[in-house]
């Protein structure tokens, strides 16, 4: 398991390191406006959100003072969550971390079968494609989303978010490394297929969130991903670099 | 695929080098959907603003 070693001791590398960087740029970027949003779904009463949010709330809104540091009362039937403040943010970057491993993992491996990552600019397009496949794609039918905002039904969301992510892999990957008109023919199909079909839609888009704050959300999003994904494939390709001592050209693996 | 399995993984069999790559991609994804998919309440309001920041599908 030697080859399954170094892919693991790399993705955790440059996950750790993306990770962390994205979730810097979330709490400036992202996380504000996700709170700002909170007040609104607090605001609206209809309490269809699962997080707890140890803040004044519907049920017993009688105290208007710093809300208390267990979140236990509004979050009877919502199972634990992380209190807010220090704790909320420690969750995020631990989420940040994992997942950012997670993420390395996938890309090292796809990019081991076509030659493996060779240096941080080779790195660079990687990302580009991995942000095309995770954030781009499902991004296009399904929006990022603030609290408080209308949505279809989670595991039909799920699903579609998976297939497109998969139909887009599969689509740049013929892209890359088939040099066939036939199945570079297939990939646009298959890229664009998904939002023929269309992401499941609420059934209203009613929302008490104002337009301004989901557009500012949703490039907020759209450019912390992008960034992540740059960081984590340059981090891959540096990191791997030194691994192995050599570094393969762009020539070598690319199309 | 000769340079590759050259840097990375010395000497693996290009069938072990499959299952070792697939292997560890999904163990990737599988970390990936329980931190960002799992429907267990606890994991999701843990990554509550993780999840609305990757545009993950949320709640």
């Amino acid at each position: 398991m030697n080859l399954f070693r170094n892919v693991v001791f790399i993705a955790a590398i440059a996950g750790l390191v993306a990770g962390v960087v994205l979730a810097c740029m979330q709490a400036y970027a992202t996380v504000p406006l996700i709170v700002k949003a909170e007040v609104y779904e607090q605001a609206g009463g209809g309490h269809h959100h699962d997080h707890a949010v140890p803040a004044p709330t519907d049920s017993n809104a009688m105290s208007t003072a710093a809300p208390a540091a267990e979140a236990a009362p509004a979050a009877e039937d919502e199972g634990w969550a992380p209190a807010d403040g220090f704790e909320r943010f420690a969750f995020s970057v631990l989420a940040n971390i994992v997942t950012g491993i997670g993420f390395a993992l996938i890309l090292v491996a796809v990019s081991e079968f076509a030659g493996g990552i060779g240096g941080w600019r080779q790195g660079v397009f990687w990302g580009l494609a991995g942000f095309a496949v995770f954030t781009l794609a499902p991004g296009l039918g399904l929006p990022p989303e603030l609290p408080a905002m209308p949505a279809a039904d989670l595991t039909e969301r799920q699903i579609w978010w998976w297939a497109t992510v998969a139909m887009t892999a599969a689509g740049l990957g013929l892209i890359a490394f088939r040099k066939s008109l036939p199945l570079a023919i297939l990939a646009v199909a298959l890229i664009v297929a998904p939002h023929i079909v269309g992401a499941p839609q609420p059934g209203s888009y009613e929302t008490a969130i104002p337009e301004g704050l989901h557009h500012q959300f949703v490039v907020a999003v759209t450019v912390t991903n992008l960034v992540f994904w740059l960081v984590l494939g340059a981090v891959v390709g540096v990191v791997r670099g030194r691994f192995t001592g050599t570094a393969t050209s762009l020539r070598d693996s690319f199309a | 695929m000769t340079t590759a399995s050259v840097s990375l993984g010395a000497s693996v069999s290009s069938q072990s080098r499959f299952m070792q790559l697939a292997l560890a991609a999904l163990l990737g994804v599988f970390v990936m959907g329980f931190v960002g998919f799992s429907h267990i309440d606890a994991v999701h309001n843990a990554a509550h603003d993780y999840r609305h920041s990757m545009a993950f599908p949320c709640h």
